[in-house]
């Protein structure tokens, strides 16, 4: 029979869009994660190393470099995970996949950061990092009382959040777990004092995040937290298997919301309810900012298994839920952090929120939020421009932070990722595919999982330092300028820790090590900072608004109560300015509203304000 | 998807229609054409009201552009007429459902190529690929890095079911097909204990798949394609089994995308088989009764 010409030309161009599918599909996935076969894991300092890092490439193509420096900064902490009821063993490395958290803060008020670090194995000690000022840090957590948070019994660590909530000018900190949550008082620096009995927080309750802000603008910050596993749930005595989520998107049987109102006196009050908090999906990153424009913090929550919840901030008086109405709250997936970035130079936050992306598997996504042009307020709309801007891929995503790494001027991007490393050669997927479309009855009762078996499920994934080049596009460069583990990173903290005018990143490994990535920032770009102290008692200036003015760029930062997942960056705010800056002014919203303006700040330091 | 419910030749019916039926009774019956992609737009603005399911709707409408416009391209410059849009529309949309992507890209590139193979492969008249699951499979096996498919985003819970299995039953009423539903389903589910022994994993979790929304989608509209299924009702049973069988295998093997790829496989190969069987002893190049006009599907 003969093949007519049409014929001829269908199968001519048949065979050509098969062709293009790979071609197009190695240009668009340009998140490649996976370490690959022959990766191995390997200490940071040694895949820097052989990196082009390593040879200065990075520094002189994408101005900055990253030298992973934990061992000589004295810092030996691993993660442990926590070993949960039996009944959850064969899955046990997927249930236990958290708590590895990192906070930078300058508990002692010595002007230098530390770090405090969570751990999570059952007996385990958290760490309280303080900076020597040459270069190294001691583990002083024993001493102050703040290290044997991890007694049986008690729960398990998840991370911390820190401020001055009785206004005596010292950072406090709160400790949220799978568990006991805990309030410690800053003595001045010199100790800790318990103080979550009299403060009247929940006995037991299985924390994802949490967050300080002042919701009500009276000048105490309060505390948001966002549970997990369902509130009444002891993850080590289990009487039923079904505690797992009762769908993979669309899951509501997660641990409750808390809203604590600080009434002073170290008292706090459950106000969820009163003021609209309430909802039970799975919490993982909690945070707080103005993103309307009416000058009270709004709340951003992302969930795993669902949508993430957008809380607006009726005057101090009580939240609405407006996840849909902003196009946040639509298309539900795992989310796992949330962070703000004015990643235009705008004077307005984008949010980014992280989630799963498995090759040839699920392909989420992460989602950058940018606000709509025009839009504020009620009408507030976002676009997801993650995919336009080259920050969608990203792997099984957990903590991300914006901060200026080259000071160039722009807000980059740091993403840790990986979920469970474990055999190189199996991988749960498969499994973790046929469980998680069933019906709810068969996927929320943990003996119907398969078992892992010592599967790996997104492990060992490259990690992505994003830079920004100012014109509506990231680059990735994490393999150039030196953040080559691949551990199973959790937290991000991006802070000035030697006071160089440089941020240093600080990853928090799940079953993994703290790694310390100490960045060579290219000296020709100018930097500004602004460590801000509000009126007490916010002394932590929870919630200030810093807009920097130059070069006709307006760069936005505040100071966060909680931001990305499991970590707390430092209160000081960090701008980089390019080469040969000219600062106009600095305006800054402390959280009463009141505005100060200092003009003409000098670069090349961090200018301490106090508000007026 | 099925993309041909509308085109296969009407099943006899006991009575002959009237010979001009009345304008009121014109107005009320509904046009056999219309009927898939009305119920399809059914299901997709269930799930996105419900669940909001899509990606988006961009790329959902990107899809089905893409087909209509290859489809009236090809149609037009291959077979020389207008082809209905319907079939294309159909194939648009089930591609905007099943395919989970970031990229834009994609939904275009599959829509085509899931309309391209109806005019590239085809043998003694018929085409021999469910053309949105040879779209779909090709995308899953050539672009891992940017494509998934539709699994969890239509929830774990009964109502999304109850939807499709109306719907689908409407069609699969009128198609006469409910047997290729009940063969596929009984053997998954059996076939699932096997893969229990042989994992030594639970029978629920092997079973899961089954009980979700999207499988329901695979199991009423794709391996039901008229056009790309054998003629006989024996056969279609038997077929039904094989993808199951199939399916089974590729599971062992612990392939995620199992269920396209089995039919992705048997599909073609059984149509092969029934076409071959069918013709012989027609002198060669003879059109075979049954089939459709090219682009129909």
């Amino acid at each position: 029979m003969p093949v007519s010409r049409g014929r001829i030309a269908a199968i001519i161009l048949f065979i050509g869009l098969v062709a293009a599918v790979p071609i197009l599909n190695k240009r668009t996935a340009t998140g490649g994660t996976s370490g690959g076969p022959r990766a191995r894991a390997r200490p940071a300092s040694a895949g820097a190393s052989t990196s082009a890092a390593a040879k200065g490439e990075g520094r002189s193509r994408h101005g900055l470099k990253l030298e992973e420096v934990s061992k000589s900064a004295g810092i030996d902490f691993v993660h442990t995970a926590p070993k949960l009821d039996p009944k959850l063993d064969h899955i046990m490395p997927q249930v236990a996949s958290m708590g590895a958290g990192v906070s930078a803060v300058d508990f002692d008020r010595d002007g230098w950061l530390d770090l405090y670090v969570t751990n999570s194995g059952e007996g385990s000690l958290n760490r309280l990092y303080r900076n020597k000022k040459d270069g190294a840090f001691e583990d002083v957590a024993a001493a102050l009382g703040v290290a044997d948070l991890n007694r049986e019994g008690t729960g398990v660590s998840m991370g911390t959040i820190w401020a001055d909530y009785d206004g005596d000018g010292y950072e406090d900190m709160f400790l949220y777990k799978w568990g006991r949550c805990e309030l410690f008082r800053n003595d001045a620096g010199k100790g800790f004092v318990r103080a979550t009995d009299e403060a009247g927080l929940p006995a037991w309750m299985n924390v994802g995040c949490a967050s300080w802000f002042d919701y009500d603008r009276d000048g105490r910050v309060d505390l948001f937290l966002g549970g997990y596993w369902p509130d009444d749930l002891d993850l080590w005595h289990l009487t039923t298997t079904k505690m797992m989520p009762e769908s993979f998107e669309y899951a509501k049987n997660g641990g409750g919301n808390k809203l604590f109102r600080n009434l002073g006196g170290g008292k706090f009050q459950d106000v969820t309810a009163a003021v609209g908090l309430d909802s039970r999906r799975w919490s993982l990153c909690a945070s707080a900012a103005d993103l309307r424009g009416t000058g009270y913090p709004d709340l951003f929550v992302a969930n795993d298994y669902g949508v993430s919840e957008f809380f607006a901030n009726d005057g101090g008086q009580g939240f609405r839920e407006i996840g849909k109405a902003t196009g946040v709250g639509y298309a539900p997936k795992s989310g796992m952090n949330v962070s703000f970035g004015d990643v235009f130079n705008d004077g307005r936050f984008s949010v980014y929120v992280t989630n799963i992306s498995e090759e040839g598997v699920l392909i989420q996504g992460n989602n950058l939020w940018v606000p709509k042009e025009g839009t504020s307020g009620d009408g507030l709309k976002y676009e997801n421009l993650a995919d336009a801007l080259g920050v969608e891929l990203g792997g099984w995503s957990f903590g991300a932070q914006f901060g200026d790494l080259n000071n160039d001027g722009t807000q980059d991007l740091v993403l840790t990722n990986g979920y469970v490393s474990d055999a190189r050669d199996a991988s749960y997927w498969y499994d973790y595919s046929i469980i998680a479309g069933g019906h709810s009855s068969i996927i929320s009762d943990a003996k119907n999982w398969p078992a892992m078996k010592g599967k790996s499920l997104s492990g060992y994934q490259q990690k992505k330092v994003w830079l920004n080049d100012g014109a509506g596009r990231f680059a990735e460069v994490s393999q150039a300028v030196g953040y080559t583990d691949l551990h199973d990173g959790r937290a991000v903290v991006l802070a000035d820790l030697w006071n160089r005018g440089a941020l240093d990143m600080v990853i928090a490994n799940q079953r993994g090590p703290l790694l310390v990535y100490k960045n060579e920032a290219d000296p020709a770009n100018a930097w500004i900072g602004f460590d801000l102290k509000g009126k007490a008692p916010n002394t932590s200036a929870i919630g200030a608004e810093v807009r920097l003015h130059w070069g006709g760029k307006v760069q936005l930062q505040q100071v966060s109560g909680g931001m990305s997942y499991s970590a707390q960056g430092p209160r000081a705010l960090h701008f980089g300015l390019g080469k040969a800056p000219k600062v106009e002014k600095a305006v800054i919203r402390w959280p009463s509203g009141h505005e100060q303006v200092i003009e003409a700040p000098e670069p090349g330091r961090v200018h301490a304000v106090e508000e007026s | 998807m099925s993309t041909a419910v509308l085109t296969e030749p009407a099943p006899p019916s006991p009575t002959p229609p009237p010979a001009s039926p009345s304008r009121l009774r014109r107005y009320l019956t509904f046009d056999n054409r219309y009927l898939a992609p009305f119920l399809i737009t059914c299901i997709l603005l269930a799930g996105q009201i419900g669940y909001g399911f899509l990606e988006s709707y961009t790329r959902t409408l990107l899809a089905i552009a893409g087909a209509v416009a290859l489809e009236l391209l090809l149609g037009r410059t291959i077979v020389g007429k207008w082809p209905h849009p319907a079939s294309a529309y159909i194939t648009g949309i089930s591609v905007g459902i099943l395919l989970r992507s970031p990229a834009f890209w994609p939904y275009v590139m599959c829509a085509w190529i899931s309309i391209c193979s109806k005019y590239a492969i085809r043998w003694r008249g018929r085409h021999i690929w469910n053309p949105s699951n040879l779209g779909v499979s090709t995308m899953l096996f050539l672009a891992p890095g940017t494509v998934a498919t539709l699994s969890v985003q239509w929830g774990n819970t009964l109502w999304p079911m109850l939807v499709v299995w109306t719907i689908g039953s409407l069609i699969i009423w009128r198609l006469r097909r409910f047997h290729i539903c009940a063969t596929y389903a009984a053997s998954f589910v059996a076939l699932s204990f096997v893969r229990s022994v042989v994992t030594g994993e639970p029978w629920l979790a092997q079973v899961a798949p089954i009980t979700g929304p999207m499988y329901q989608l695979f199991i009423f509209f794709m391996i039901t394609d008229p056009p790309t299924t054998v003629r006989s009702k024996k056969g279609q049973i038997l077929v039904a089994f094989l993808i199951a069988l199939v399916e089974m295998i590729l599971r062992l093997n612990r392939v995620v995308h199992a269920p396209y790829y089995a039919l992705f496989l048997v599909g073609p190969a059984a149509n092969i088989v029934d076409i071959w069987w069918r013709g012989r002893g027609e002198p060669a190049g003879a059109k075979p009764a049954a089939a459709p006009a090219v682009g129909a599907a």
